[in-house]
């Protein structure tokens, strides 16, 4: 009995690890995006979104994303809404490409991810600037989308593995 | 041709419009809850003050809980390395204290010819200062600021001045109940009114968003000034935000006039929000 209740909570908790993630990144002050090394940083959160909104979109609800760049604007100072309407793009991109894909192709999945952090960087770069007058570093765009793109292999065969985890978990 | 434009247009559509099973929102409805989200906040409304400032109430404590653990793990990091380096840094702050003993004595006569001259001229200076807890200091590439534990109910005001010690670190842009938000020196959008010193020239430092500042809007002629020098960088008190004659930070000769801030703002912890008044000496 105990055991099947411990393998109840680690299958739920399995499941709900993505959200936790992004949650605990959008609030902790450690923040890959800013690693206080020079010309280095990248977005993991645009990773975690990219990754699960495209290969297990039901591990992250479009509402949870939502919250979490709310919280992402009032913790870093930028004005509230702008994280979430990012994030929410990048999942818009992620709902088409797995509408348009019958078998997922890791090369391409990688080079759209490129593609919307130029499309969400301009956004976000046209409402700053020039909406909300804040001064803003472009070559710090540049870099983060940079390293943010190189990245991707990286955790995105971590991420797999968790996924496989959270999928065995499911299927026990 | 027109099947894939087609097939384009329902992939589209239902990608905006469909919600799967676990979705309890279409993506359109949030995007667009996101874009009036962006415009209400910045509208000078006071229910929506009100409520940004609630929710921005609970997101602080809930950052500075969760990184609690973090934070206990970078200050146990600190206490190792300071310890490794105790023997180091006692002989450089033997050294260190035996310049400034110099310096005091020199200090002390010129902060009463100062306080004479100002009583010559019926003028002092009061200030306030209300100490207050770092309470996320999480740095962005983009923006450089720190929430502080002290917001109107401590009569914490914007404009405000931050100090870490004695050195100038930021000032108030945004006010809660019980918190605050400082703009740190380093970032972009930080522009402060200053005199350098020894030449007296007026500059305006200006944050790059790097750990270092630049001299902006001076005389042009300002690198033949300061070559074969250091210079140490002061408030102005131009614009009557800042005390005149807080220590900012320093132009090194061999630093191609980039401005080193005196206080590392990776290492705040406590610091003071200052305010003065200017007035007749009564």
């Amino acid at each position: 009995m105990a055991s099947l209740n411990k393998s109840t909570f680690l299958k739920v908790s399995a499941s709900y690890l993505p959200l936790i993630i992004l949650f605990i990144s959008v609030f902790n002050e450690f923040d890959f995006n800013y690693l206080k090394i020079e010309n280095f940083s990248f977005n993991f959160v645009y990773i975690l979104v990219f990754y699960w909104t495209l290969r297990n979109p039901d591990s992250l609800g479009y509402f949870s994303i939502f919250l979490a760049g709310i919280v992402n604007d009032v913790v870093i100072g930028i004005p509230i809404g702008i994280s979430s309407l990012c994030y929410l793009i990048l999942c818009a991109v992620t709902a088409y490409i797995r509408n348009i894909t019958l078998s997922p192709n890791f090369v391409k999945d990688w080079f759209s991810l490129l593609f919307t952090m130029v499309l969400i960087n301009s956004i976000q770069v046209i409402i700053l600037d020039l909406i909300f007058l804040v001064e803003i570093s472009y070559m710090s765009y540049v870099v983060n989308s940079g390293f943010t793109f190189l990245f991707y292999p990286a955790f995105f065969l971590i991420f797999n593995l968790l996924n496989q985890i959270i999928y065995q978990k499911k299927n026990d | 041709m027109a099947s894939g434009r087609d097939d384009f247009v329902i992939a589209f559509r239902s990608a905006f419009l469909k919600k799967k099973d676990k979705q309890k929102f279409s993506l359109l409805s949030l995007i667009i809850l996101s874009i009036i989200v962006i415009i209400l906040s910045n509208i000078n409304f006071k229910p929506i003050q009100f409520l940004k400032i609630g929710i921005n109430e609970i997101i602080y404590r809930s950052s500075f809980i969760v990184s609690k653990p973090e934070n206990y793990i970078k200050n146990l990091t600190l206490k190792f390395n300071e310890h490794m380096n105790l023997f180091e840094n006692y002989e450089n702050i033997k050294s260190e204290l035996e310049n400034l003993k110099e310096e005091q004595i020199t200090s002390n006569f010129l902060k009463l010819e100062n306080e004479k001259l100002r009583n010559l001229i019926n003028e002092n200076i009061n200030s306030t200062e209300v100490l207050a807890k770092v309470l996320i200091d999480r740095e962005s590439p983009f923006l450089k600021s720190i929430i502080l534990n002290k917001g109107t109910k401590d009569n914490v005001k914007m404009g405000m001045g931050i100090l870490d010690g004695v050195y100038l670190v930021g000032q108030i842009i945004e006010v809660n109940f019980t918190n605050s938000r400082a703009l740190l020196l380093s970032d972009l959008n930080s522009k402060i009114p200053s005199v350098l010193a020894p030449q007296n020239i007026q500059a305006v430092i200006s944050g790059t968003g790097k750990n270092y500042g630049i001299i902006e809007h001076t005389k042009d002629d300002i690198e033949e000034d300061l070559k074969d020098q250091d210079v140490i960088i002061y408030t102005s008190g131009l614009g009557g935000l800042f005390k005149p004659g807080i220590p900012i930070g320093k132009i090194s000769k061999d630093t191609n006039n980039k401005v080193e801030f005196f206080s590392d703002f990776t290492q705040l912890d406590y610091v003071k929000i200052t305010s003065y008044t200017l007035g007749d000496k009564k």
